[in-house]
């Protein structure tokens, strides 16, 4: 249909290509129009479309493509370097050495300012032990404080709020002379929407930064954004000093294609982004992963950090030593699957490649179904659950009974048991009997 | 007679009372007008370069490559039967042609929330995160009770800090009452204290505030279908009205945004909001294109009483038209 994934267009198109022994102009032809197609719809700027049809053509057609690669690999590479190219070759992280580190978030009305202040504080605090101080500096839009000082409480980290009486400016500028004072790493100035027209309101991020000279100059970019984002961001440039991107509501099922235009035309790196409503959903934008999700070529790299990240480490390694001795029982399975129960499995499944087409309702059953082992486990006596084997029909239907299920039910878990306990032997047989590194 | 000199007529009369909306639309309109000027001092002859360049400046309003495809086409066809080579009258003809693609998906609905004879007309907002529902909600709030409506507010967006202190300054700003829930509070049981209140009270309209949602998250979606049946079953006809409010800046998403919550909803129009930047908002179009759902109000400002009826020959007047003076 007309709003296809551009993986899913990338992907029918190459399926289309897959027959074929070589590339012809014919056959490009059909293919640059599809891509064209798919990128508007992605809301990628028309004239960043116009160079990438251009640039990915004259490339297919100047190369030798059939020789040992057959030609869908061949513009598979092609596209995918050139998207790579168009996002950005390499990533940036922000910079703390700064003491205090001033960063100033900008953008519309909408955009996701305060709760991606609160993100960036959690991410500066959890992962590297900085000490955040917030500035609550929307006077403008009603309970916009009230927002920030809630975020800051869920992040537990210090929100300076000096009400909406004072002007943005001189909000920031006690907020960096508190930094100082107390001893805070990092401190985030949130600014009020507005739009890049409203020149009053632009005047006074110029005043903000001529008087504390952030660091870090912000724009907050929707991923829903449609043509015109190229324009608010290139004003917003031309009037501060934007040291970057960050990107929200990348998870939703919008393509970023505007905000990835951005990149292209700005030049602006696209720092972080937002991938879901827990304040912990903020990733640093990595664009050789985002040109391979654009693809529908998979996320391997995001995924296991992922993985590695949500799941508690000792937890894992416990459970793996039982694995390789031997003795892995439902506590362990319960525990399993409680670990994977903590990650988001739509986040997950999207990053698998060949599993593009996971529904959100299937992965709402794979999480029903967690919670019906759950519930089982948990009405199991603990000499049951670590020794599985004695449950035989009399404690089958009793624990049915307990957890509101049918035997069947308990059937499965106790079969899926089995069939984890088999995985995990044929797995110490390759291991040699140790445990891999995670 | 074009559209466009009919257009002209028509607003040269009633010049004072759409001064708002004119205003309002001016960055939007700048952009789009002078690019359609341009293009036709440019070209002194039609030609398919010329199509090519319309196609663009449709395709970069956000109307999507489709529908510009097909409103380009149809003006194509008309050019080539009519024989017409004047870039001027080209385009006049693609406006008369984005009229009717308009007019032609869906029937015309009154945009006026259409109030029930007896008991509380109900109406829920709804969208993805930070389109300005709250704020729309103000905004309509404003509007009936100058018409001397007694409204009541239902604060449903328990999940995003500050939102329920945002509403409740707006009711303390209005006048009005609001009904509140506690942080993380089911949505659907503030809905229902609403509903019980509404009757009690006599009120004329109640608004319910929803917490913004992506359209892709099956949970929050069915949320909102479970906050729907809980008001249907304290007001048996009711919601009878359910708006969903887009940000003029969204691109193609928009559509599909329409599509999930027209399932999950069933929507009765659609609301434009920060139509005062200089996005086009084309997703308009698109919107109405694909799924055939009025627009009923567009947002031109941060002011209470900058939203207004959403009329389609104001719409296209003011984006298409280019205000002779500016030249």
């Amino acid at each position: 249909m007309a709003f296809e994934s551009l993986s899913g267009r990338f992907q029918g198109i190459l399926k289309k290509l897959k027959g074929q022994s070589k590339l012809t102009e014919a056959n490009m032809d059909e293919m640059l129009k599809e891509i064209r197609v798919a990128l508007l719809e992605a809301d990628v700027n028309f004239k960043v479309v116009k160079e990438f049809i251009n640039t990915v053509k004259e490339k297919a057609l100047g190369q030798e493509v059939f020789t040992k690669v057959s030609p869908g690999q061949m513009v598979v590479k092609i596209v995918h370097d050139e998207l790579v190219e168009l996002l950005g070759a390499d990533q940036c992280e922000i910079n703390t050495k700064n003491k205090p580190t001033i960063i100033m978030m900008c953008g519309l009305q909408g955009s996701g300012k305060t709760t991606t202040s609160g993100k960036l504080a959690l991410l500066f605090k959890k992962k590297m032990n900085k000490k955040v101080l917030l500035v609550a500096g929307d006077v403008y839009r009603p309970a916009a404080i009230d927002q920030l000082v809630t975020v800051g409480k869920q992040v537990d980290v210090e929100v300076l709020n000096l009400g909406d009486k004072l002007s943005p400016v001189e909000i920031s500028i006690k907020g960096v002379e508190k930094a100082k004072q107390e001893n805070f790493d990092v401190v985030i100035i949130d600014t009020a929407g507005r739009l890049q027209i409203d020149e009053t309101l632009m005047q006074e991020l110029v005043d903000i930064e001529n008087a504390v000279h952030p660091h870090e100059e912000l724009l907050l970019v929707d991923a829903m954004s449609g043509q015109d984002v190229v324009n608010v961001a290139n004003a917003f440039n031309t009037k501060l000093h934007l040291t970057g991107v960050i990107m929200s509501k990348l998870d939703g099922d919008a393509r970023g294609g505007a905000s990835l235009s951005i990149k292209h035309l700005t030049g602006l790196p696209i720092k972080y982004a937002g991938v879901g409503e827990k304040l912990s959903d903020l990733e640093v934008f990595h664009p050789d992963r985002m040109a391979d999700r654009i693809l529908g070529m998979g996320d391997i790299v995001s995924l296991v950090e992922k993985v590695q990240e949500e799941i508690d480490e000792k937890e894992a390694k416990k459970a793996a030593n039982k694995m390789f001795k031997g003795t892995f029982d439902l506590n362990d399975m319960l525990s399993q699957l409680e670990q994977i129960n903590k990650i988001s499995m739509s986040s997950i499944l999207k990053l698998i490649p060949g599993m593009p087409k996971v529904s959100e309702e299937d992965q709402q059953k794979v999480k029903d179904q967690l919670k019906v082992t759950k519930a089982i486990i948990s009405s199991m006596t603990p000499e049951e659950r670590a020794r599985p084997d004695i449950i035989k029909n009399s404690r089958k239907l009793r624990i049915a009974a307990g957890s509101g299920k049918t035997s069947q039910d308990v059937n499965r878990v106790l079969k899926q048991y089995d069939q984890m306990k088999e995985a995990m032997k044929q797995m110490k047989s390759k291991f040699g009997g140790r445990m891999p590194k995670f | 007679m074009g559209l466009i000199s009919f257009l002209k007529e028509k607003f040269s009369k009633k010049e004072n009372k759409n001064e708002k909306y004119v205003t309002g639309l001016d960055k939007s309109r700048k952009n789009f007008s002078s690019k359609l000027n341009l293009l036709t001092k440019k070209y002194s002859k039609v030609n398919d370069d010329y199509f090519d360049e319309l196609e663009q400046i449709l395709i970069e309003a956000d109307v999507g490559v489709n529908l510009a495809l097909e409103i380009v086409e149809a003006t194509k066809n008309e050019t080539d039967e009519k024989k017409i080579t004047d870039p001027s009258q080209i385009n006049e003809l693609l406006v008369d042609k984005m009229f009717i693609s308009y007019a032609q998906q869906g029937e015309n609905i009154i945009n006026e929330i259409s109030f029930q004879k007896d008991g509380p007309t109900v109406l829920l907002v709804v969208g993805v995160n930070g389109v300005g529902k709250t704020t729309t909600i103000a905004k309509l709030a404003y509007r009936y009770k100058k018409q001397g409506k007694k409204i009541l507010l239902v604060a449903g967006d328990t999940f995003r800090a500050g939102a329920t202190e945002q509403l409740t300054i707006w009711a303390e700003r209005l006048g009005v009452d609001i009904v509140k829930g506690k942080e993380n509070q089911d949505p659907a049981s503030v809905c229902y204290d609403g509903m019980r209140k509404a009757k009690e009270g006599n009120f004329d309209l109640v608004i319910c505030d929803t917490a913004g949602r992506l359209q892709n998250k099956l949970n929050l979606m069915q949320e909102l279908s479970k906050m729907k049946k809980v008001i249907s079953k304290e007001i048996p006809s009711a919601p009878h009205e359910i708006f969903l409010i887009i940000d003029a800046t969204t691109g193609q998403n928009g559509v599909v945004q329409a599509k999930a919550f027209k399932e999950c909803t069933s929507l009765t129009g659609v609301i434009i909001t920060k139509m005062d930047g200089t996005s086009k908002g084309g997703i308009i179009l698109a919107i109405r294109d694909e799924l055939g759902i009025p627009v009923r109000f567009i947002g031109l400002g941060e002011k209470m009483d900058d939203l207004q009826e959403f009329d389609l020959d104001q719409y296209l007047y003011g984006l298409c038209l280019g205000n002779k003076e500016d030249e």
